[in-house]
């Protein structure tokens, strides 16, 4: 068997996403359905397509061990999809040689009126192992997944981590030479995540060709030692885990360049949903209405002005602003549905809604800021990595002492009980 | 032996799709999947149900008594000198088998869609154990079919040994129309619509409650056109050995879906590597 695991060249898939709206009423849809039917499946025209992966060659090598990272829509489960051939490529081509197993999720396939021990050889068979493999191992997974008891109860009377355990044994005992995985250790409590991350490093040190896909940094750099970057669709890096890394903190940082306190949103890279540009600018202010161009001193306010524009007459609309850490970690969300005040009424066309933080306790650093709006409780635009912004250190507790570790600051007090002191102090004179 | 496992082995090409190809022998590897999923669809089809598999036994019986009642009593229509009530039971038998598979296979792609989203393995699958899974209702009714003849003393002939051949025919029949209605459905759910008011319709064209010999003669060849005209009769003759020859009948039927199981091949085969795309 040759030396080389997966080899690509030009791997290129492209998707329609066609004239859809992401919200829509019923006359709309049947209007759709119609034209739908007397449209051909394929060949449209190129303006409503994307490319989810462009151009994508690389070589992997047997017992390699490769993270692949990036943005969510930057292509990687595309990719991964391609290489398990659930779906085929536009353009390209990649051999593989050796068997393949692939994990895009745990669990596909589990039937919830079946018992454990029927869906371990019914997912056992849709992840490709045959009835002998899973009878050999049968043992194994069941000691793994720690639900021996409950092995004859359907799995719908199963607590959700019962479930993702056995999903994970069972996944766990698939034994191919190229293993495939897109984020499935995002799951389950943190015990177990850790019993999954060791079991996967024992898959990786065993010699098998891994790649991973996760949106949990510190996953990728412990279990793989080399990381290809993925940028809209295209490889941009590959390189050692750690260059990796650093290219992709780096890459994100681009977007502020000029200092300045206005983000513009209608060419932001980062749209989830292609279709309509209905965020359109982002202002951020800190205290006294500043302007805030070198970003915000920590507990100082912090006022975000969003601009956007609503497309039809309606007062059930919302915007999101979740801020991100440097490690992809949602540190804060502030949402407008949890605003009581909702005597805005019916609005359509250009707003701006306001979203006044009056103490911005994040430790300083660096946050990347996601927005999104929902229009009648759907999100219809949706921006991640819209802008970034910097925390400021700043003499938050008022004594010279600057805040080092942790996420955030709070407001808080220290006292000495001087009473809770004379109590223990009697106890222990009446004891002698 | 291959397993899905031993096929995997020899290095893997992707590609986008140029050539047709059946890869039948993949379908073959993938049979422990089959099975497991025939295996799946029969373990839950009854689960919490009160009556359970009798449902299998009560449906055509329930139907035949209607048919006997209405048909055979009060309109009065022929059924070729046999007891009304066999002579509609051998014909609901395959059309009770046919009805089923075709509407779960046509369904399937579409209530399998996590599994194609994620998993990979020959699609065909799906609507071939979807297809099977019908099987085991068949097996019991037939059981009934049985006692009912020893009680009207009914001896089948020799052709009962053609009756493979024409529950056959019924089965590639449904996953003749399943992998067509499959395929669609992944494009539009309109398929979901179409089916319960097909299969009505494609009762009515099919020789159920009355006899095909009430068609002219010289037409009757053609009636064939519709499959389920020839497996029905065909049903009808291996197991009451009816006289008259409904050879030339059954050779349409089966000329019909000989072309239309390897279209629909095609049709598949070619939207296939859309499904995970469009489902």
């Amino acid at each position: 068997m040759s030396e080389i695991a997966i080899h690509a060249e030009g791997l290129s898939k492209r998707y329609r996403i066609g004239a859809c709206e992401s919200y829509q009423t019923l006359r709309d849809s049947l209007t759709k359905a119609v034209k739908a039917a007397f449209r051909k499946p394929k060949g449209s025209s190129s303006e409503d397509t994307i490319w989810a992966v462009k151009d994508a060659s690389f070589e992997i090598r047997q017992g390699d061990v490769v993270g692949i990272i990036g943005r969510n829509g930057a292509g990687k489960s595309t990719l991964l999809k391609v290489l398990s051939r659930i779906t085929t490529p536009t353009e390209g081509r990649a051999v593989i040689h050796g068997r393949v197993g692939s994990l895009l999720e745990i669990g596909t396939g589990f039937h919830p009126e079946l018992t454990g021990r029927e869906n371990i050889f019914l997912n056992g068979a849709i992840l490709g192992m045959s009835k002998v493999e899973i009878r050999s191992r049968f043992d194994e997974i069941v000691a793994f997944s720690e639900v021996e008891k409950f092995l004859d109860t359907p799995v719908k009377h199963y607590s959700s981590g019962m479930h993702v355990r056995l999903a994970f044994a069972i996944a766990a005992h698939l034994e191919p030479e190229i293993l495939i995985v897109d984020e499935v250790l995002a799951v389950g409590d943190m015990t177990f995540q850790k019993k999954c991350l060791g079991k996967m490093n024992d898959v990786s040190r065993g010699g098998r060709t891994v790649v991973f896909v996760s949106h949990s940094m510190a996953a990728v750099e412990n279990l793989c030692r080399r990381g290809i970057v993925m940028d809209r669709g295209h490889l941009v890096f590959d390189g050692s885990m750690r260059d990796a890394a650093q290219y992709y903190f780096g890459s994100v940082s681009t977007i502020r360049d000029s200092g300045d306190h206005i983000f513009d949103l209608i060419n932001a890279g980062h749209r989830v949903f292609k279709v309509r540009k209905l965020l359109k600018r982002v202002e951020l202010y800190t205290t006294g209405d500043q302007p805030a161009n070198e970003g915000v001193r920590m507990g100082e306010r912090l006022k975000i002005r969003v601009h956007f524009e609503l497309p039809c007459l309606t007062d059930n609309f919302n915007i999101g602003i979740g801020f991100n850490n440097i490690f992809g970690q949602r540190i804060f969300t502030a949402y407008s549905i949890y605003e009581p005040d909702r005597s805005h009424g019916e609005r359509s066309g250009p707003q701006v809604f306001v979203c006044d933080i009056s103490s911005f306790t994040l430790t300083p650093g660096t946050y990347t800021v996601w927005i999104w709006l929902d229009v009648r409780n759907t999100e219809v635009d949706s921006i991640e990595d819209a802008l970034q912004f910097d925390v400021i250190e700043s003499d938050f507790y008022g004594t010279g002492r600057l805040p080092t570790s942790g996420m955030f600051v709070l407001e808080h007090r220290w006292t000495l009980d001087h009473h809770g002191v004379e109590l223990e102090n009697s106890e222990i004179a009446e004891a002698v | 032996m291959t397993s899905a496992a031993q096929l995997q082995t020899t290095a893997i090409l992707i590609e986008p799709q140029r050539r047709l190809e059946f890869r039948l022998q993949e379908v073959w590897a993938y049979r422990d999947l089959i099975y497991f999923l025939v295996w799946r669809d029969i373990k839950v089809r009854y689960k919490q149900t009160a009556l359970g598999t009798l449902w299998a036994i009560l449906q055509p019986v329930l139907t035949t008594l209607v048919f006997s009642l209405f048909f055979g009593r009060l309109a009065k229509v022929p059924s070729d000198g046999f007891p009304y009530p066999v002579f509609a039971y051998v014909g609901l038998l395959p059309w009770q088998l046919f009805a089923y598979s075709l509407t779960e296979s046509a369904n399937s792609l579409v209530s399998n869609q996590n599994l194609i989203r994620k998993v990979y393995f020959p699609r065909l699958v799906i609507p071939l154990s979807a297809v099977l899974a019908g099987l085991v209702d068949f097996a019991i009714a037939f059981v009934v079919l049985l006692v009912m003849l020893f009680i009207y003393g009914i001896r089948p002939g020799v052709s009962i040994v053609l009756l493979p051949v024409f529950l056959l025919l019924a089965v590639v029949t449904a996953l003749t129309v399943g992998l067509w209605f499959s395929a669609l459905n992944v494009q539009y759910r309109d398929v979901r619509y179409i089916i319960p008011f097909l299969t009505q319709l494609w009762l009515l064209a099919t020789p159920v409650a009355y006899p095909a010999t009430l068609i002219p003669e010289h037409w009757r060849p053609w009636y064939g056109l519709n499959p389920m005209a020839g497996v029905v009769e065909g049903f009808r003759w291996a197991l009451l050995g009816r006289a008259g020859n409904p050879g030339a009948l059954i050779a349409v039927s089966v000329a019909v879906v000989l072309v239309m199981f390897v279209g629909g091949l095609i049709y598949f085969r070619r939207m296939e590597s859309t499904f995970a795309d469009v489902v």
